[in-house]
């Protein structure tokens, strides 16, 4: 066994826990946060990303005794106190979805895309940067208008990106 | 997975007296190839040494006309860095276009590149580029560095602390994905470096990555997509699956090719 | 129309849950005491088992049990059942053999459950698993679906050449007739490819007993609780059905593959008391692979006959459909009643005779996947009908124009009595969404880039709202398809709306509450529907076949009906008036020709108190329950049309634009049903072009994760553009068709035909892949360079 401390969701945790234990485990099972989900066994689904030190990651490929320090937040924690963070009531008010299993995965995707590529993004960024998320209940078409949507209420809401917008050859 | 003892050293120094010590020791980068295999229950190493902590394998430099890029340093921050977009923004590109945004954010190019996955990205630039592999031993040449699938120059417990590329005139790259795992189906890096010129096919070899002397030859005339016009890589050694045969993967090899081509003269 | 009434794009009452991550799911549901399964599975596709020796297993750290088919056997629990008998021509009954959740001595796909391993942890219980041997003497596997029928190995010795069943439909004769007449034959050969759900949350289940009361609990991913608990109480004998409730929480998507009642489950609630702690299953993405049950697997022969004018006068239809190693719970309903009666689409087609086998193969059973036969249909029938448009040189809109069906109700010469549908006003809208007109110019342009540009059509026909029980009773259905709802009015006016359906992605607590705010004109806040538990929902069919709509909210409908009538017998005492002279409208009960008025919260409030009237002359309370049976399917239909730009250099298909018209009747939130719709094209997009389930010779499934079975992603697709038609359904009170599968239905010959277009030659199947569009493409352009 292996102790671990990090902060989750704002509030500092600490657990014993075996090794191989993965991130998305240590929230659903040693948390109880079970909002953060498991849709696949190949790191592609993208229902279980969260973010760690602010960057989306897949919480099912990363182990969560190498987060030692680390910040991580869930689809709990991102509004904070109260009310919805704008991309959760953008996804609600566009029916970005459907089931809800991979929403809390694509949420926080969407976040990170804002927080990377600013607040005015075009349809093709968003699908491009959606690559790591399958829905298999909307068609993308709403969460896309969603992400957009999200994207520009963030800015209103004074949640400008942390990073400047990447500039690579594309 | 299996059970394992986990350690996280603070440098490469510190990781390489873990690998000695450690009985079948495995490291453990951004483990985006090595979790999965484990999760499997493919892979069933004893310990785990995480370079995680390791902050002397992270950072980009540029040194005159080469590039430094630190094991750790993850795609994403290969992608984002100005130093490379100025440097080599056919490598930028590349890391961008890696698997996909949170995948980017833990993958690491040491890991990547000593994994030497036939269909990683990674390899293919640091075949076309002429990189050298670094590591807590010795310089390996890229050309000698990848020897086959999944096998590399490595030695046990030699861990990879940069890779220096070269600061070429032009570069570019191009991949056709698998539609399924998004890896490349076949991914083409061509770079001119004063009068030479290298072609890089990854995810298409049987062998793994390759370079492409024809293609290499006719560049050489003249360095615009124009001059591979009519030249078919040949589909023997060229990789078989479900996805693509290896005459459609050679064909793509041609395709790929000239894209990188326009990439890197802007056209 | 109000804010939050019929026809109103009411933002999702269940979101909230969901969006911020407090959605409950099987998985996350925990019992306490709880011991993990794992499910020891068969590497064979077809093999004796000669002996399971797990003697050292069960000596290993955490283990607490393991049990085999013997174990199963021995507590008398009954196999897993299909619920649909299909007769043979000549009118015997089908060939099944037994599917027992744990192999008895013989294991028939790769996957195959051999036994189960309950542990402390999962790890434990699956590192337990490897520590089991398993002495299996490997047979030859049969795998291929047109040559499973009379192959040399045999799946089950019931089905001797691996025939379930030989069926047909429609009137041979009259068919065959038709064909001799006609002008023009069209012949097409085509493949329905597998596919597998991947709803993306995967199967689960909790099993749970109370010894103490002696009652069996079962938490799992199902798509209608009740069926699940009919099946494992009636036929599986794990108790009776008042000592066994079975809860579906939220459920992250199903597409049919959770309607089916699997080993799985069954298996967690029977281990439940075996070893005397809840046990919880979760499947990882790749059991998922193997195990649930997959979709489609046809390969057909297919013809139409055409008169000198370009009438189609006859369809004739072989099919043969795998079935995979056993018959799912309704495995044998898709390709023949859910199927055959579907090959008159739109059309006015007098002559329709079609022909189904059944194989076995040792492959993953095979069932209803979204759609469910009438993908396959459609696909048949669409191709068919743009190829002859073509080899007739016809425009392929005026060629439909011409045939389709404009007087209603119209019978087809296959079991339907199609009751309402304005398909010409479809097709007139779609054309002027994807501007036909300009197709012509657009290609011109995709070809001065080097690309080949192609534009499909596909009118699709749906037969939804399943089912009249007594029509479905006749064809073999075990089961009447009727729904049941409860209103229950509390003593404020809040209502609960209990239903039988069962709501994965569908959206019913905003809809079904929609429906009855609008109808007692309360707030929708006041109204909470309850669903998925069968200890408070007290019966109901579940939800497939687009049927919550048409079926489950009729019964809503009825049973509101009924709350109102009781409602207007409390007035009348309340106001004082005569229950003739009792309005209701507006959320109020009024007396006709005064200003006296009874608000529907304090009628209910008056209906408990009971102190205005005498108890024997009307009974206190108000609470109205209902079951509703239809009195015909419901026939959704519409018309997409695909846009496609080939890269002929590296087969890569673009869609570049979608035009969706559809006619659902009337439609009760837009927004909603256009979700629907965005959905189901993405799956029937899937299908076209990037998915296919691949068994090798000896039975592996080669696509048995995301990394090889290509699941859409945002970037494979397009926005869509969608419109509607109405024309309302005569059969039900709120003239609802249905919307859930429509997309994933009309998707794969629009996808088709625009590539074949694209093309100039037919020759490609689904899933058209970059390799396949390339390699055809190469022919396309040999052949334009020869011309």
């Amino acid at each position: 066994m292996a102790s671990v401390s990090m902060t989750v969701n704002g509030k500092p945790v600490t657990g014993t826990i075996d090794p191989r234990t993965l991130l998305v485990q240590f929230l659903r099972e040693n948390l109880r946060l079970t909002g953060t989900h498991v849709g696949c066994d190949t790191s592609q689904c993208g229902a279980c990303v969260v973010h760690i030190d602010g960057k989306a990651a897949k919480a099912c490929t990363v182990l969560a005794v190498s987060l030692e320090g680390a910040s991580i937040t869930t689809i709990e924690g991102l509004a904070g106190e109260g009310g919805l963070h704008p991309m959760q009531e953008a996804f609600r008010e566009h029916h970005g979805l459907q089931c809800g299993f991979c929403t809390p995965g694509m949420i926080m995707s969407a976040v990170d895309i804002v927080n990377r590529r600013g607040h005015q993004l075009d349809e093709k960024t968003i699908r491009e940067d959606l690559d790591g998320n399958i829905c298999r209940c909307t068609g993308y078409h709403n969460i896309v208008k969603a992400v957009a949507a999200g994207a520009e209420a963030m800015a209103g809401q004074g949640m400008e990106r942390k990073e400047p917008p990447r500039q690579a050859a594309e | 997975m299996y059970a394992f003892t986990y350690h996280r050293p603070g440098s490469a120094r510190q990781a390489a007296g873990l690998l000695a010590k450690k009985e079948d020791a495995k490291i453990l980068a951004g483990g985006h190839t090595l979790l999965p295999t484990m999760k499997q229950r493919l892979a069933s190493p004893a310990a785990l040494v995480d370079l995680g902590g390791c902050g002397d394998l992270k950072g980009i430099v540029r040194k005159g006309r080469t590039l430094h890029v630190g094991a750790m340093s993850t795609h994403a921050e290969v992608a984002a860095s100005a130093i490379v977009q100025e440097a080599i923004p056919g490598l930028a590109y590349l890391a961008s276009h890696i698997g996909d945004p949170h995948v980017r954010h833990r993958g690491t190019i040491g890991g990547s590149v000593a994994n030497n996955d036939p269909a990683a990205d990674y390899p293919a630039a640091c075949l076309a580029l002429g990189a050298t592999i670094v590591t807590n031993k010795r310089k390996i040449e890229a050309d000698d560095f990848f020897t086959g699938l999944y096998e590399t120059a490595l030695e046990e417990g030699e861990i990879i602390t940069k890779v220096v590329f070269p600061v070429v005139s032009k570069a570019g790259y191009a991949k056709f994905r698998n539609p399924a795992s998004r890896y490349a189906l076949v991914g083409v890096f061509v770079a001119k470096r004063g009068s030479e010129i290298r072609v890089a096919v990854t995810g298409a070899g049987e062998g793994g990555v390759f370079r492409w002397p024809e293609a290499e030859a006719a560049l050489k005339a003249r360095f615009a997509p124009k001059s591979l016009d009519g030249l078919k890589a040949s589909a023997e050694g060229i990789n078989a699956d479900m996805h693509a045969d290896a005459d459609y993967r050679a064909h793509l090899i041609g395709v790929m090719a000239k894209q990188a081509v326009a990439q890197a003269t802007g056209k | 129309m109000t804010a939050t009434g019929i026809g109103a794009s009411v933002r999702r009452k269940e979101d909230h849950r969901f969006i911020t991550g407090q959605g409950r799911y099987t998985d996350d549901i925990n019992r306490p005491g709880q011991a993990h399964a794992y499910f020891l599975r068969s590497p064979h596709a077809h093999a004796t088992i000669k002996s399971i020796d797990t003697k050292a297993a069960a000596a290993m750290p955490g283990v607490l049990g393991i049990f085999t088919g013997d174990d199963l056997a021995a507590d008398k629990v009954g196999g897993l059942i299909c619920g649909w008998m299909i007769h043979n021509k000549d009118g015997s009954p089908m060939r099944a053999g037994a599917h027992p959740a744990l192999a008895q001595g013989k294991v028939r796909y790769v996957g195959d459950h051999v036994c189960v391993i309950v542990a402390e942890t999962l790890a434990q219980a699956r590192d337990a698993s490897e520590a089991i041997l398993v002495d299996y003497e490997v047979l030859p596997a049969v795998v291929d679906t047109a040559s499973a029928a009379g192959a040399k190995t045999v799946v089950h010795a019931e089905a001797p050449d691996n025939t379930v069943f030989n069926w047909h439909l429609g009137n041979k004769d009259e068919t065959e007739a038709a064909f001799r007449a006609a002008k023009h034959v069209t012949k097409i050969d085509i493949v329905n490819n597998r596919l597998v759900p991947n709803p993306m949350e995967p199967r689960a289940a909790v099993g749970d007993y109370d010894d103490g009361e002696g009652i069996f609990t079962l938490y799992t991913t199902s798509q209608n609780p009740h069926v699940a608990r009919l099946v494992l109480s009636a036929f599986i004998g794990i108790a009776p059905e008042n000592k066994l409730r079975v809860v579906a929480p939220d459920v992250g998507g199903g597409f049919g593959s959770k309607i089916f009642i699997y080993a799985e489950e069954t298996v967690c609630v029977w281990a439940a008391k075996k070893v005397g702690r809840p046990v919880k299953w979760n499947s990882d993405r790749t059991e998922a692979f193997l195990s649930d049950a997959h979709g489609r697997d046809h390969v057909t022969h297919a013809e139409l006959a055409t008169d000198a004018d370009g009438k189609i006068t006859a369809l004739r239809v072989k099919t043969t459909a795998n079935l995979g190693a056993y018959l799912s719970t309704f495995s044998s309903s898709v390709p023949t009643y859910l199927y055959a009666p579907l090959l008159s689409g739109s059309y006015d087609i007098p002559a329709i005779y079609a022909e189904v086998d059944a194989v076995y193969t040792n492959t993953a059973p095979v069932d209803a996947y979204r759609g469910a036969g009438r993908p396959e249909a459609t696909f048949v029938v669409e191709r068919l009908v743009e190829v002859a448009a073509r080899e007739l040189g016809k425009d392929p809109a005026k060629f439909r124009m011409q045939n389709y069906i404009k007087k209603f109700p119209h019978q087809t010469p296959v079991i339907m009595m199609y009751d309402a549908g304005n398909y010409g006003a479809a097709l007139k809208k779609a054309l002027e969404i994807i501007d036909y007109k300009g197709i012509g110019k657009r290609k011109r342009e995709s070809a001065r880039n080097g690309k080949l540009r192609g534009i499909g059509f596909s009118s699709y026909i749906e037969a939804c709202g399943i089912a009249p029980s007594a029509a479905v009773g006749s064809l073999g259905a075990g089961v009447g398809l009727w729904e049941s709802a409860e209103v229950r009015v509390n003593p404020v006016g809040t209502v609960e709306v209990l239903t039988g359906s069962h709501s994965h992605g569908q959206g019913h607590e905003t809809t079904f509450a929609q429906l009855v705010s609008g109808k007692l004109g309360i707030p929708i806040e006041n109204v909470s529907i309850i669903h998925g538990d069968t200890d408070k929902v007290q019966m109901g069919m579940g939800t497939y076949g687009s049927r919550s709509g048409a079926v489950g909210m009729s019964a809503i409908f009825k049973a509101v009906d009924k709350v109102i009538a009781k409602g207007k017998k409390v007035a009348a005492y309340v106001l004082e008036a005569d229950e003739a002279d009792i309005d209701f409208a507006d959320g109020h009960f009024s007396v006709k020709g005064t200003d006296r008025k009874l608000d529907f919260g304090s009628c209910a409030l008056q209906a408990y108190i009971a102190h205005k009237f005498n108890g024997q002359d009307l009974e206190p309370g108000l609470k109205e329950g209902a079951f509703y049976d239809p009195t015909n399917f419901t026939f959704p239909a519409g018309v997409h049309i695909c846009e496609v730009e080939i890269d002929p250099q590296t087969g890569l298909t673009k869609i570049e634009r979608w035009a969706a018209v559809d006619d659902f009747g009337n439609v009760i939130n837009p927004m909603i049903v256009e979700g629907q719709v965005h959905g189901g094209i993405a799956q029937g997009v899937g299908q076209a072009l990037l998915e296919g389930a691949k068994y090798n010779s000896d039975g592996q499934l080669v696509t048995a994760s995301f990394m090889d079975y290509c699941m859409p992603r945002a970037d494979d697709l397009p926005s869509f553009e969608v419109g509607m038609t109405v024309t309302a359904c005569p059969s039900n009170p709120l003239g609802i068709k249905g919307c859930g599968e429509a997309g994933a239905i009309a998707a794969p010959p629009a996808v088709i035909n625009a590539i074949t277009d694209a093309l100039g030659h037919e020759d490609i199947a689904m899933p058209a892949t970059p390799q396949a569009v390339w390699r055809a493409a190469q022919k396309s352009i040999t052949r334009m360079a020869a011309e």
